[in-house]
């Protein structure tokens, strides 16, 4: 009976929408683009968020890296005359954080080439970072086949290699790598194993470590034993710049402490900080905190989500206005509907049930379309501006209801002022 | 006879300002059953106002209004809007029909109130239209419709939760004569068929017609000539 009574009560809604199309559509818009635009900003938000802290978390979060920075006054000596410079992090420092530092897990040091790779007649660009065994231990690094360093290779400054993915399909192609050998700068490599390619095959966070890493475009990446490195390659990587060349001397371009808890992390920070401001002259090296990024970033999450529920209120806030101020015009306008409707027996409550029905309506209504261009939206600023987003099912519930109470919030009082349209005054009125 | 409507030394008094306005000035009259009652009476003499407070649609200042037995000077808005759903029906000069609902929706709007089920109203509604001669015009909107056809809707939908007592305000002033006289003969039926019927009206066609006519002069009962 109650629901009868409901459902017909939605259809006049409808029904009185429907006579007025245009202006129901126009009065919609607002919470349609305000719904839409919390969810949507909301998503780009949480994409934004989570990409940040994936990132992060694949630097890992007991990580401390140290990196080497060319230091700024060296940049402007090398102008023309400096033939040589030497900066960066040294196997000195590495060898002082292995004595001094406790807490730790491990400490991996990695020195940083570009070179080319040649497999029989194929070459390609690749990276080639000297490292240590336990290396896997602080990248997401898997391996696919075979193994990766081992500490006999380390001692023995055994010719081995791992390879990645990309690099096996760029030389290899059909052939099975395992057992074959790549030469580098003259020199040959067994390749021992195979671990996958690190994302998009970017080097994210080595993008701008010094050491005359030219940057360009690798075709992947070759790990062989740090020792090898430093007996093969030596420590001067010769650039050849506008201003000519150039050489420089850069032992290692970074060294990664993973500490035993994350509440090692800051103290450990602290005291990497002051050796290193005791044995470097030149501020030729940065010290990142991936624990401390992922707080920040979760601080800004925090703040971004205030602005956009401040945002998301206050645009909700004018389609609630909007919305209240087209069914005051409404109620005006139907003053001689309201007093046949009182005659014919409509109690207050009754108008009132009509006009908040409508109101409810519209918001919904809006609210609906609001959740669909919501979720449509943000996968156009995905496509078209390789933005990642997250639509959250919180979020499209959020908007939503936040809609339909924008309905009852500003649809009592013009319902109310219905409800007390004299009948007689209503019905003389033209 | 029973008496439906009675009335005792009704008044209703406007204030404006801080001057005061007595429109009624105590009326007494009581209609009984199947009687056809015409008002009569210069413009501004109240009947619109007497017509409104027969209808429930306001409460007298003061005075006795029985309807039914019912004491409508005690109710409150919810009751009266009850008592006007349930007892009765309204006819007004200009129709009053709802432009955007055809003449079936038209008709059932007091039974949506009465919570009569849709199926229900929608065969009843169905019904007095055919009764008031509209059978071919149920889905037509009153734009659609001329003024004795919207009369029509209006005196099927006054007919609606089947009244005591059917009230008209001027029902025939905006018609030309035939029309006029097509509204007129329909309440002849309605009256012959056993319905309560008062007329606010100047037309003096409507005073032949009725068994009985009150002449109201400024805010009282002048004089009541029985036909
Ligand atoms: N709400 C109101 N406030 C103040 N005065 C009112 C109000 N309603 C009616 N009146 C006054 O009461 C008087 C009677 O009005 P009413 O409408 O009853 O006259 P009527 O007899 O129906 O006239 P007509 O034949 O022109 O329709 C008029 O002087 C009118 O101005
Ligand atoms: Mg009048």
């Amino acid at each position: 009976m109650q629901v009868f009574r409901a459902k017909r009560i939605i259809k006049l809604g409808l029904k009185s929408l429907w006579m007025h199309r245009l202006r129901s559509v126009l009065t919609t818009m607002g919470i349609v683009f305000g719904v839409c635009s919390v969810i949507g900003m909301l998503a780009i938000g949480e994409g934004a968020s989570r990409e940040a802290q994936a990132t992060i978390a694949r630097l890992g979060s007991t990580n401390i890296i140290i990196k080497t920075v060319k230091p700024p006054d060296d940049m402007k000596a090398s102008g023309n005359n400096t033939i040589m410079s030497e900066y960066g992090l040294t196997y000195a420092d590495a060898e002082r954080f292995y004595e001094s530092l406790t807490n730790t897990e491990v400490i991996v040091p990695i020195r940083r080439l570009n070179q080319d790779a040649w497999y029989r007649n194929r070459k390609a660009a690749v990276e080639v970072i000297g490292t240590v065994p336990w290396y896997t231990s602080i990248s997401s690094l898997n391996v696919k086949y075979g193994r990766f360093l081992a500490s006999n290779d380390l001692s023995y400054q055994q010719g081995i290699c791992a390879i990645d993915e990309r690099l096996m399909d760029a030389i290899f192609k059909m052939d099975n790598p395992l057992g074959q050998t790549i030469k580098l700068a003259g020199d040959y490599y067994t390749v021992v194993g195979i671990v996958d390619s690190r994302q998009g095959g970017k080097t994210d966070n080595e993008a701008r470590t010094g050491g005359g890493d030219a940057g360009g475009a690798s075709s992947g990446t070759v790990y062989i034993p740090l020792t090898a490195v430093k007996s093969r390659f030596g420590e001067l990587n010769v650039s050849f710049g506008t201003s000519g060349g150039k050489v420089e001397k850069v032992e290692l371009q970074e060294i990664t402490v993973k500490v035993k808890s994350m509440e090692d992390v800051l103290p450990t920070r602290d005291m990497i900080a002051a050796q290193m401001e005791q044995f470097h002259k030149k501020k030729d090296y940065d010290i990142q905190v991936p624990l401390e990024q992922l707080r920040e970033a979760q601080r800004t999450k925090r703040i971004y989500s205030i602005v956009l529920g401040s945002i998301a209120a206050i645009s909700l806030l004018v389609g609630g206005i909007g919305i209240m101020n087209i069914m005051l015009a409404t109620v005006s306008e139907r003053t001689r509907e309201i007093g046949i409707r009182r005659a014919l027996g409509a109690k207050r409550k009754d108008i009132i049930t009509q006009f908040i029905t409508e109101t409810i309506l519209l918001t919904s209504i809006g609210g609906i379309l609001g959740v669909v261009l919501g979720v449509i939206i943000p996968k156009l600023v995905t496509y078209f501006f390789s933005m990642p987003t997250v639509v959250t099912g919180l979020s499209l519930t959020v908007a939503f209801g936040v809609s339909a109470v924008v309905g009852i919030v500003f649809g009592s009082y013009p319902a109310w002022r219905a409800a007390n349209v004299h009948p007689i005054e209503s019905l003389r009125h033209e | 006879m029973q008496n439906i409507v009675e009335i005792q030394n009704l008044t209703k008094s406007y204030v404006i300002g801080t001057s005061q306005l007595d429109v009624l000035k105590g009326i007494d009259f009581s209609v009984s059953r199947g009687e056809y009652v015409a008002i009569m009476g210069p413009s501004g003499s109240g009947k619109s106002t007497l017509l409104n407070m027969l209808g429930c649609l306001d409460k007298p200042t003061s005075g006795v209004y029985k309807l039914g037995g019912s004491d409508v000077m005690s109710m409150n808005d919810d009751e009266l809007s009850e008592i006007r759903g349930k007892e009765i029906g309204f006819i007004f000069q200009s129709y009053n029909l709802i432009q955007q609902l055809n003449v079936i929706e038209n008709i059932e709007i007091p039974m949506f109130y009465q919570g009569i089920s849709e199926h229900e109203s929608k065969v009843r509604a169905t019904d007095l239209a055919v009764m008031v001669g509209l059978a071919d015009r149920v889905h037509h909107r009153p734009f659609e419709l001329s003024g004795g056809q919207q009369q029509r809707v209006a005196i099927a939908r006054a007919l609606a939760n089947n009244p005591l007592v059917v009230l008209a305000d001027e029902p025939t002033g905006n018609l030309d004569t035939k029309n006029g006289v097509d509204i007129l003969s329909v309440f002849d039926q309605l009256n012959k068929s056993g319905r309560t019927l008062i007329v606010v009206t100047h037309d003096s066609r409507v005073a032949q017609r009725a068994g009985r006519v009150i002449h109201l002069l400024d805010g009282q009962i002048d004089r009541q000539v029985y036909n």
